[in-house]
């Protein structure tokens, strides 16, 4: 099979950088640099990593009368989140939804702050796989209501206990700015859009930047001794130790929120008043329960359970596959998520898992797997 | 002592009727770091091609092939506490098993060093 690999605007820099590059949702991206999936993983937990996810989509959703709660209305048909009372300069992690409460991606969606003026725009972040149907669904499905404009940009994530640090010495502003919030910034005499959130369980920013000055941007991070280019094979390290979805693994257009267990992104207002595509299903399971639930599973061994890994009861009966599992350098063993019935969702459960035919004991765990390192703001 | 290669980046280093097998150190860069090993059990007979090992990287599991048919002697049981073994050493105390050799003759269809070091890099 031959497919047309498209090229990211570091794709250059990777390479000098040494990234073995393969190909990921129709990107030429880099797995690993010369340190190696581990050390990449180690070095992220303790310092800073930079990633370059520029593969993700990045999109603006507008609607006309400049109002804020016009476009969260809009989009709140089609997410289960409280987007109306979300504040200026506030990111939400959220769901998009189809009309069976099924999850066709996760996605964070921003307010711009007082300093844009951009009321009424919603700044949306999609996943790579999925985002020409993301955008085609949002097309389809709010019509002329609301401007949807795809932005051709790159985005860097600088992730880990130093990024602050790293970006504070930049942006003196940055250093009080508390998880999930966005606002513009200027470094290195570029404009970017500075947001604080990741998909490493680990403090940082995620930089959205012109493509033609993504290079000097990340060249500029790179400087710092506390920062290294980080690949995808430690991205998804990071992720799966810190719990997070990989869409189209963990969360599919099958499972709901309430399956997925992450119903953290239901918002209260919301699940009262429903209002949202598969909200019937959704707020059913919220009462009744959804079946099948998304957990933690913590083998007791060494031998790493990987996707597709049957989760089976202590006598050998099936009841669930591993959608996530690999080795957590930080954890210093196997970890893994996987869907097992509720009967079997309560932390401590003991199951086994069948790796290469032989039955292997696992508990189901509480996730995350390490101590995330969000930081909320000041303290008061 | 001789040693061969296989196409599968397996080595195998022969003394008499008995050989030591591993994973040669092109086949460890390539796995990136070693988190796991499963060996067989000692007294286990293969056949030239059959599974014997298992070896997973952070990235993915590999098997680990029979370079010729043999009974499993001893096993590197120092892998299965310290994997990280296999990168540190993988052509000699990275070593998997000790074999017993079924039929001698079978190394014959096996590389020499240098065409290994030619396999390994077009491969």
């Amino acid at each position: 099979m031959t497919e047309t690999l498209k090229t990211l605007p570091l794709d250059g820099l990777h390479r000098e950088l040494g990234g073995k590059m393969v190909p990921f949702a129709g990107y030429n991206m880099p797995v690993q640099y010369p340190m190696g999936v581990k050390e990449e993983h180690l070095w992220t937990r303790s310092k800073a990593g930079l990633f370059d996810v520029s593969h993700m989509g990045q999109a603006t959703l507008t609607v006309a009368s400049g109002s804020h709660e016009d476009i969260a209305r809009l989009i709140e048909e089609l997410v289960p989140g409280e987007i109306v009372k979300l504040g200026k300069g506030r990111i939400r992690y959220s769901l998009l939804l189809n009309d069976e409460g099924g999850i066709l991606d996760d996605l964070m969606i921003s307010r711009f702050p007082e300093a844009v003026d951009a009321e009424g725009t919603l700044f949306l972040v999609v996943n790579a796989a999925v985002k020409d149907a993301d955008y085609a669904y949002l097309q389809d499905r709010l019509g002329d209501r609301a401007k949807l404009e795809v932005l051709d940009r790159s985005l860097l994530a600088l992730q880990g206990p130093k990024a602050r640090a790293v970006i504070g010495g930049l942006v003196p502003d940055a250093l009080t700015m508390p998880f999930m919030t966005t606002r513009p910034a200027v470094i290195d005499g570029i404009e970017v859009t500075l947001s604080c959130c990741g998909y490493t369980g680990e403090d940082g920013f995620e930089i959205s930047v012109a493509n033609e000055h993504a290079e000097q941007l990340a060249r500029t991070l790179l400087a710092h001794d506390d920062v290294a280019p980080i690949g995808l094979g430690a991205r998804d390290s990071l992720r799966l130790e810190a719990g997070l979805c990989l869409y189209g693994h963990d969360m599919t257009p099958t499972e709901s929120p309430v399956s997925a267990g992450l119903t953290f992104a239901l918002g209260k207002r919301r699940k009262a008043d429903g209002g949202f595509a598969g909200a019937d299903r959704i707020l059913k399971e919220l009462i009744q329960g959804a079946g099948m639930v998304r957990v933690g599973i913590k083998p007791e061994g060494r031998a790493p359970a990987r996707e597709g890994t049957t989760i089976a009861t202590g006598n050998g009966a099936e009841i669930g596959q591993i959608t996530s599992g690999g080795f957590g350098p930080t954890v210093g063993g196997p970890v893994a998520m996987g869907y097992v019935p509720g009967s079997h969702a309560e932390v401590g459960t003991e199951v086994m898992l069948d790796i290469r035919g032989k039955l292997h004991p696992a508990r189901v765990a509480a996730l995350p797997f390490i101590e995330p390192g969000y930081y909320r703001g000041p303290k008061s | 002592m001789t040693t061969k290669y296989t196409e599968d980046h397996e080595w195998i280093s022969v003394d008499g009727d008995t050989a030591t097998v591993g994973i040669t150190a092109h086949a460890a860069e390539q796995l990136g770091d070693v988190v796991f090993v499963e060996l067989p059990d000692v007294g286990k007979s293969f056949s030239k091609g059959d599974d014997m090992a298992v070896v997973e990287s952070v990235k993915a599991a590999s098997d680990v092939y029979a370079p010729v048919s043999g009974a499993i002697l001893e096993v590197n049981e120092a892998l299965v506490d310290a994997p990280e073994g296999v990168n540190e050493g993988p052509e000699n105390s990275g070593w998997f098993v000790k074999l017993k050799l079924a039929d001698p003759s079978e190394l014959d269809s096996l590389m020499d060093e240098e065409a290994y070091k030619d396999h390994a890099a077009n491969g």
